[in-house]
């Protein structure tokens, strides 16, 4: 059992992290204290289009390791502590943040078709090389926020007051199958995708290996990760839609694809499941995932976890229990519950130019 | 008789023993033996029957037609001072070999104590925090896809039609090539209408279609082998896939024999073969003496057949995984795995007992080295020899198989108690005999009914343990390594299988 909470402006408007942390506290019980955490997109408009990379360490040593890492890899325009109230925490890993973008030579050296490819393989990298660090946040102008504690506690010790975006993830996490340790915690991140999961995913060896398959490296020794780098190889690197995406990891029946009257959804649904066969999602499951398009949710064809959804003006809002979107928005215009394996997609709307020169005024 | 094994002076393993109060002397016993084990006998103006105790197989034949419920077959092993090195079965062979000069054949698959890896490796199950699924409520869907696949939506988009060809079963199975000759046409008929009525698949074996099976062409996979009996045009627009044998598990770099008793009327016009003729497939196939040849073949069979997907078959060997993965770079839709306990109708025994590795080891060695080199959606793996049941079929799609091959528990279906002398062309029970009187006692409609109920009983089994891990699609089971747990299994053989240990 987790719990699961979620904000979004399609107009993009920026908030803190307020009414994010009164929908996810609601839902305490869902947790056990041993993981929470959040994730925020439109944070760091000053650096839009840097990759900001969060690292946990268990030591100064390999911080540094990791630091020189960087440097060789990527030009650093800013560095720092994220800054933290250790009066909540005590006994915390370092957390610092880069904000870097690919050495432009050594970009042109390697065979990465984009910076996107090159940053993913040194992040891959840096996870697997070095011991006691590694990165848990690579999205651009968006963070990752987590660890062992309660949603109260994380919330406080990351001072996410301070920061403003116009999504919001938030996670409960009462680890059964794996230890709860930081790195365990959600959101799971890789570069702008982020995903906060409840339940427990059994496809999981299968989706592993098939990860593997695309150079992939898993090593959160959670089930939870591999969905973060699906939606990385579906969405980013095979250029499906949201909605294929969905039929990918939370496809309908057989017996429903194949009852299909309409050909070309049929054939196209079948061809997924067909070419996608490794990358589904099976167990109980609800997954809320955020990505610069805007904010989805699946769950399993059962349904065994459960997902709300909520809305009013240009915000929706989703959570494990309906008493936590009200508790986010008291006044909602609508509230739904998605069948059994169907998924809710919000897009954010399209960014226009005065978007892009207020950002960079701020 | 240089290559007939007669048995001078040895007494058999076995013999029926007749309850006389219960027998009348009716004499079934004796028409029902092939094998001559029993005669009819008149003692004191009664009819009895006699057992000479040289031939007695333990088909259990005599004792399950006797109307009497007279008979019981006792095992009759000659007392030996006990040796651990030379055994019974040592002895025997060797008593057998002195008398014959011949090469000693058997059937079915190695039975040498070497590991049954399956019977090591246990399933995970849900509890509590993943919930099991029942498939007696819930939807439980085993849909497989045999061929080669699209990598991505985008790589799919850009091929033509005519080279998507997937093949659709309903449930992971197939049945695994044996050749008519080898079996009785009346089995081939019965797994076609199985396979017809189920959607799966079956394989022709090395014989030839029979013109009776035309109407089951739609879900064969037809043989090419070394032989290529029966190969002609017309066979080459029939199948639903083709399948080269490059090798069988039962006997790894030989080829099939049927011998000239066997190739009767049917058989001999199905081959394409004179009537009576030796059919002795040459141990390689004589065009393909290295890769290069084998994509020739390989390709020369999708263009006569229009692109029909090509399944090549081979045996476990040492090498495996670099062979499979040179065979799906030549171009084949799927690859066959046959391991070490593979069955067989004849086999030389020193072949089947000391050549190959067992199909547990191969399939996940030949799974993970087409993944480490990305090709593993080219081709689809079949993994076939020695599966016992429903266990043994979801521990090999755990491991990495698309789908599983079933042959010997066919024959068992439908009689076969295991008496491994298909070779002798005699069973009695007629399965692996095309003798007009013996080929009767196999009903098709009987074995097609016998092997239904196997499938169904084996689906149902597998949905269990799919849904007992809380999976609802064959697909998350399959390659999913992580639901498997060994015991009692060295780091090296956990680390080849690529699981863990118990516990961990």
């Amino acid at each position: 059992m987790c719990g699961i909470a979620g904000l979004i402006s399609q107009k993009r408007t920026r908030e803190n992290g307020t009414r994010i942390k009164k929908g996810i506290l609601l839902q305490n019980d869902r947790g056990n204290g041993l993981g929470a955490g959040y994730a925020a997109y439109g944070i760091y408009p000053q650096y839009a289009d840097l990759y900001a990379l969060h690292l946990m360490s268990g030591d100064a040593q390999s911080l540094n390791e990791a630091q020189s890492f960087l440097e060789e890899h990527f030009f650093i325009h800013a560095a720092e502590n994220i800054p933290v109230w250790s009066q909540i925490i005590a006994d915390h890993p370092l957390l610092y943040r880069y904000f870097v973008e690919p050495r432009i030579h050594l970009l042109e050296q390697t065979i990465c078709e984009s910076a996107d490819d090159y940053t993913i393989g040194k992040v891959m990298e840096l996870n697997s090389k070095l011991e006691h660090v590694f990165i848990f946040s690579s999205g651009k102008n968006m963070g990752v926020f987590k660890g062992v504690g309660t949603p109260g506690d994380i919330y406080d010790f990351y001072l996410l007051d301070n920061y403003e975006g116009y999504c919001w993830l938030a996670h409960n996490r009462f680890p059964t199958n794996t230890p709860g340790w930081w790195g365990g915690a959600h959101p799971f991140n890789l570069l702008s995708y982020s995903i906060v999961h409840n339940g427990e995913i059994s496809s999981y060896g299968i989706n592993r290996r098939y990860l593997e398959g695309f150079g992939y490296v898993c090593r959160m020794q959670t089930d939870s990760e591999v969905v973060a780098y699906l939606l990385d190889l579906l969405i980013r690197r095979h250029r499906l839609s949201i909605e294929q995406t969905t039929n990918v990891l939370a496809p309908p029946y057989w017996s429903y694809a194949e009852g299909m009257t309409k050909t070309t959804v049929r054939d196209n649904l079948i061809a997924l499941k067909i070419i996608y066969e490794s990358a589904m999602l099976n167990g109980p499951f609800a997954i809320l995932a955020a990505c610069t398009e805007g904010l989805f949710s699946i769950t399993d064809n059962t349904k065994l976890r459960p997902m709300t959804v909520g809305q009013a003006g240009e915000y929706s809002y989703f959570a494990s229990e309906v008493s936590a979107l009200f508790e986010m928005e008291e006044n909602l215009d609508g509230v739904t519950t998605p069948r059994a394996g169907q998924p809710c997609i919000v897009r954010l709307e399209e960014e226009t130019a005065s978007d892009y020169l207020e950002a960079a005024m701020q | 008789m240089q290559n007939v094994i007669t048995i001078p002076g040895l007494r058999s393993r076995f013999r029926p023993r007749f309850d006389r109060e219960y027998c009348d002397g009716c004499g079934q016993c004796a028409e029902e033996c092939s094998f001559n084990e029993i005669r009819m006998d008149t003692r004191a103006g009664k009819k009895i029957p006699v057992a000479n105790g040289r031939a007695c197989g333990a088909c259990h034949r005599c004792e399950l037609t006797c109307p009497r419920g007279a008979i019981c077959i006792t095992a009759e092993q000659m007392a030996l001072r006990p040796h651990g090195i030379w055994q019974s079965d040592t002895v025997n062979r060797i008593h057998l070999q002195a008398a014959s000069g011949a090469v000693a054949l058997t059937g079915l698959g190695a039975d040498t104590g070497i590991p049954v890896y399956f019977d090591q490796i246990l399933f995970n199950a849900c509890q509590v925090t993943n919930p099991s699924i029942d498939p007696q409520r819930e939807v439980m869907e085993t849909v497989t896809h045999l061929g080669r696949k699209a990598r991505s939506l985008n790589e799919l988009e850009a091929l033509t039609s005519d080279r998507r060809s997937l093949i659709r079963l309903n449930t992971p199975l197939v049945f695994a090539p044996m050749s008519y000759g080898s079996i009785n046409l009346n089995l081939q008929l019965a797994m076609a209408r199985v396979a017809q009525k189920k959607g799966l698949l079956w394989y022709s074996g090395e014989g030839g279609l029979h013109q009776d099976l035309y109407p089951y062409s739609d879900c064969v996979v037809l043989q090419v082998a070394s032989g290529r009996f029966g190969v002609s045009h017309e066979y080459l627009q029939m199948g639903r896939a083709y399948q080269i044998k490059i090798g069988q598990g039962a006997k790894p770099g030989i080829g099939g024999h049927l011998p000239g008793e066997k190739v009767l009327p049917g058989i001999s016009e199905t081959r394409m073969i004179p009537l009576g003729s030796d059919a002795i497939s040459p141990a390689p196939q004589h065009d393909i003496y290295s890769i290069e040849d084998l994509r020739l073949l390989i390709y020369g069979i999708k263009e006569a057949s229009g692109y029909k997907p090509v399944c090549v078959k081979i045996a476990a060997v040492h090498n495996v995984a670099a062979i499979a993965s040179g065979i799906v770079r030549a171009g084949a839709d799927m690859l066959y795995l046959d391991g070490y306990r593979g069955g067989s109708g004849a086999t030389p025994a020193v072949v089947r007992d000391n050549v190959g590795i067992p199909l547990e080891l191969a399939l996940a060695a030949v799974d993970q080295r087409l993944r480490d080199e990305r090709i593993r959606h080219q081709a689809s793996i079949i993994a076939a020899g020695g599966i016992r049941n429903s266990g043994d079929v979801m521990k090999a799609i755990a491991l990495g198989a698309d789908a599983v091959a079933v042959g010997s528990a066919c024959l068992l279906a439908c009689g076969c108690h295991v008496c491994q002398r298909c070779n002798s062309g005699k069973c009695p029970w007629g399965i692996t005999t095309n003798d007009a009187r013996l080929a009767t006692r196999l009903d098709p409609v009987w074995a097609e009914e016998r092997l239904t109920n196997l499938v169904e009983g084996w689906h149902h089994e597998m949905q269990e343990i799919m849904g007992l891990n809380g999976i609802y699609d064959m697909g998350s089971f399959r390659g999913n390594r992580l639901i498997l747990r060994g015991v009692g299994l060295s780091d090296r053989e956990l680390s080849v299988l690529g699981i863990i240990h118990a516990g961990e």
